[in-house]
């Protein structure tokens, strides 16, 4: 694709032709504040606070406005400040935002805009109306309609990465309105529960069950890795609190998935803290496990592999690895069945 | 996979057989999902069962279990009858076409559909011209093709359509195995095969045993190749093998014919588990090793598309469990090793040196680019698909393969098949997704999915539980009456202990690669009151 150079607030910068303005920014590390633009999924253009100045004249849309050859862009200025502080006002007067009953308190989007431009409070007189609460009805994912701005990721999430599409919009204007497939309860409509819509969502008004109550979001320190299920190779940012218990996590842009993740993924890893994990060797004595030390357990296996093998023949002994262990894991005990006990009886799961 | 998964938007169709990709491969079903209904792009599946991608199909075949070797072979006849398929590739690239086409000759799809069970041939040479329309079509398929003991024969019939299509060696193509597990590509790259040092060296070649010696510096390596899983366990009951040391593997859950397995475990002197949970296998074991869950670890990771990742330490080790690299070497070294591996990354070290596929990858170098194996030198950068322009034999070689019907047929005492598998929220056998709360409370229990037809004629209801039975065992199970298999076919997910589907699976083995036969036994199934 063609180079094309732009000046963005002064700024020589270089994008490609059929990029918008906020892709040229970005990629640029300017940061032009969005917020239902997301890489992830297709322009809006709906919520118009990616307003830029282009060529010195009229403000345009910077998620959708086509980046040109030569194109002068002013990502910020008086009148853009006093518009976008404005949009804020009325995103925000036309439901409920109350961070400190917010899962999202910290993790906003929204909340980072209204700080950022400072706004006060919302304008009082503007019209209000009945919104869905839904806490109960899906295991995986909450609702609060209150705090919804209607900028669609969450319908594009599920109709372009999940390809669910579950969310979608009813009525038209001020009326308009998110709503599960006819218009169920999320636990009653067709949601897999991918969480993707959550994890797009700008705002508070879809989070995660698992959250709640586990820490707020400023406190959380996350780590990433590769998802142990399927062979996919999902990369994950796990999210843990001060405890250092799991609290969520979320699909990260640079793996396979580019992002996405399924219902395990999101909601399947409280068992690596679960009370019932193994925490001690365990030595069969009579029928019953005893609690042993690891010397104990390690000369036992030891000395018993070896006076087998002495009996009976290298042959005579076998290791399952495992699928679900690294490569340097599968590596070793191969060369251990191999090397140290002297045969090939070493097989995994790959047939079954 | 011989593509990426990456390429998906570079296909201008798709050919997914024998998997169910939306519950199994999630992310990547969506991926297929989004190319086909967003995008315009063609499908055609075949499965025993309704699947959600056959809902989006342009052709959709719910052929028999057991029966895919006899449609890919129909498609085949049609793309070689109708001169459909790509000369140039096949006259460049292949070899043993006329074999082939012989063996061919007899799969109209007239023939097929009698096989396969379905009513309408002429949608297999609607579909095989669609096929050769699509360039490039990719083929995905998981365990419904393999899960058979003909499926050596099933994946090289994939092979031969591709090859057939002039579908090898061009992005958006290939012939892709979804693998189940996150790091099964990695565990067979690492030579945890009976058959295999690291990177498929051969065990039975004396050049790779002399390599081996050296680089491991020990003397008398074995050459004589080593068992299966289902062959070890048979060999416990005979008497052959006293000892086994399973490591992250739950045969009890996993393996075919339960009762067989357990058997077996009695059987040993000497057991070794070394896993998270007191599994199923565990109750058995002699000695329980605590072991780190993945989150605990530090490690790299290979997956379906061969791209190998790093998995970072994001908690500490749960109570008093430990690496299974430092386990296995503290074992070793009271056998006389002298192993000092003090990090994973050591280990992955010594892996580059002996696997020529994975020489020019590094830790540093994965935690900012993306890596294909084949890597053979640092400043490589991977392979995103194979096959370009040559095969590693040189010329891709045609198969001529027959169908051959499942080991065990239908009779009056079993006379309904039945099919096994994973659901979207479980995991293979339920070790973590059954520990994992919102998993469990989506799926608590196990299911037999049965057609409203059988359910009538059993006079069975919804969720009535009742009893399943093979050969080898019987179960109790809740009964879901649904229109997704066939008459005459059930399916049961394998994950749940109390009903656990591998009670009843046979454990007739493809004779080339010893793979059970999970997807197709006979079955009855009878109401308990």
């Amino acid at each position: 694709m063609e180079e094309i150079t732009l000046l963005i607030d002064g700024r020589e910068v270089k994008g490609k032709q059929g990029q918008t303005i906020i892709e040229v920014a970005r990629e640029n590390g300017i940061n032009i504040p969005s917020l239902c633009y997301h890489p992830s999924v297709s322009k809006t253009g709906a919520c118009r606070i990616c307003l830029v100045r282009v060529n010195n004249r009229m403000l345009r849309p910077a998620c959708v406005e086509p980046a040109i050859n030569g194109m002068t862009v002013v990502t910020e200025d008086e009148d853009i400040v006093s518009m976008r502080k404005w949009i804020l006002e009325l995103l925000l007067s036309d439901g409920d935002h109350n961070c400190l009953y917010c899962d999202a308190d910290g993790d906003c989007e929204l909340q980072s805009l209204v700080k950022r431009y400072g706004v006060q409070e919302p304008r009082k007189d503007e019209p209000k109306r009945d919104r869905t609460v839904d806490n109960e009805s899906s295991r995986g994912i909450k609702r609060n309609e209150y705090r919804c701005i209607l900028c669609q990721r969450c319908v594009k999430a599920c109709r372009e990465i999940q390809v669910s599409n579950v969310w979608g919009f009813s009525e038209r204007g001020f009326e308009t309105r998110l709503i599960a497939d006819d218009d169920q309860k999320i636990g009653e409509s067709n949601c897999v529960l991918c969480g993707q819509c959550v994890q797009l969502c700008p705002t508070g008004a879809l989070t995660y069950q698992t959250v709640l109550g586990r820490g707020a979001n400023w406190e959380l320190t996350k780590e990433s890795s590769i998802c142990i299920y399927c062979g996919v190779g999902c990369k994950i940012d796990f999210y843990k609190n001060r405890e250092g218990m799991l609290v969520k996590s979320l699909g990260n842009y640079e793996g396979p998935n580019n992002g996405h993740l399924c219902v395990k993924g999101r909601f399947g890893f409280d068992f690596v803290q679960s009370p019932k994990r193994l925490s001690k060797p365990l030595i069969k004595r009579n029928g019953a496990f005893e609690e042993a030390t690891w010397d104990e357990a390690l000369n036992l296996v030891a000395d018993k592999f070896a006076g087998i093998k002495a009996k009976n023949g290298p042959d005579s002994i076998a290791a399952l690895s495992s699928a679900k262990c690294t490569n340097e894991e599968n590596y070793l005990m191969q060369k251990f069945m191999r090397a140290v006990i002297g045969t090939n009886n070493v097989d995994h799961c790959a047939r079954l | 996979m011989t593509n990426s998964i990456r390429e998906i938007p570079s296909s201008a169709g798709f050919l997914v057989i024998g998997s169910n990709t939306t519950e199994n491969h999630p992310v990547m079903g969506s991926m297929i999902k989004n190319a086909v209904i967003n995008n315009g792009k063609k499908l055609i599946v075949v499965d025993p069962r309704e699947i959600e991608l056959s809902r989006y199909a342009d052709y959709y075949f719910q052929i028999k279990p057991g029966t895919n070797i006899a449609i890919l072979n129909g498609f085949m006849h049609v793309l070689i009858k109708e001169g459909l398929y790509d000369k140039t590739f096949v006259e460049t690239r292949t070899e043993g076409l006329q074999e082939l086409a012989k063996a061919l000759e007899k799969y109209t799809p007239e023939y097929v559909a009698g096989i396969c069970g379905l009513d309408n041939p002429e949608d297999i040479r609607k579909a095989a011209r669609l096929m050769a329309e699509l360039k490039p079509m990719a083929l995905y398929y998981s365990m419904g093709i393999t899960q058979f003991v003909s499926g050596v024969n099933g994946v090289k019939s994939t092979a031969n359509l591709q090859m057939l299509l002039g579908n090898m060696g061009v992005p958006g193509g290939g012939v892709n195995p979804l693998r189940g597990q996150n790091n099964v590509q990695g565990a067979c790259d690492m030579g945890a095969l009976p058959v295999s040092y690291p990177a498929y060296q051969p065990v039975a070649n004396e050049e790779n045993k002399a390599k081996f010696e050296k680089a491991w510096g020990v003397n008398g390596l074995s050459v004589k190749p080593g068992l299966t899983i289902v062959e070890m366990f048979n060999a416990a009951i005979g008497g052959q093998l006293k000892a086994v040391y399973a490591m992250g593997e739950n045969p009890v859950m996993s393996d075919p014919n339960q009762h067989h397995i357990i058997e077996a475990l009695k059987s040993l002197e000497f057991l070794v588990v070394q896993d998270i949970f007191l599994t199923e296998t565990a109750q058995y074991a002699d000695v329980v090793l605590p072991s780190c869950a993945f989150l605990e670890k530090q490690g790299t990771a290979s997956n379906t598309e061969r791209r190998v990742q790093p998995m970072h330490k994001v908690l500490p080790p749960w109570g008093d469990a430990r690496d299974d690299w430092w386990i296995i070497s503290q074992i070793a070294n009271r056998m006389g090793a002298k192993w000092d591996y003090k990090k994973s990354e050591d280990i992955f070290e010594e892996i580059r040196k002996v696997t020529p596929s994975y020489a020019g990858i590094t830790y540093e170098r994965i935690e900012k680019e993306l890596i294909q194996w084949p890597c053979p030198t640092t400043d490589h950068p991977g392979t995103q698909y194979l096959h370009k322009d040559r095969f590693s034999r040189g010329l891709g070689l045609f198969t001529a393969i027959d169908y051959t019907p499942p080991a065990e047929g239908t009779d009056d005492e079993y006379p309904m098949i039945l099919t096994t598998g994973r659901i979207l929220e479980h995991f293979h056998t339920g070790t973590m997704s059954r520990n994992s709360r919102i998993l469990d409370e989506l799926v608590p229990e196990g299911f037999v999915q049965i057609n409203p037809n059988d359910a009538s004629n059993y006079n069975i209801a919804d969720n009535e539980v009742i009893s399943v039975s093979s050969r080898r065992g019987s179960i109790r199970i809740k009964a879901k009456i649904t229109d997704k298999p066939k008459p005459n076919v059930v399916f049961i997910p394998f994950h749940f202990y109390e009903a656990a589907a591998n009670v009843l699976t046979n454990d007739a083995l493809d004779p080339a690669c010893k793979i059970p036969e999970y997807k197709v036994c006979s079955c009855r199934i009878e109401k308990i009151a």
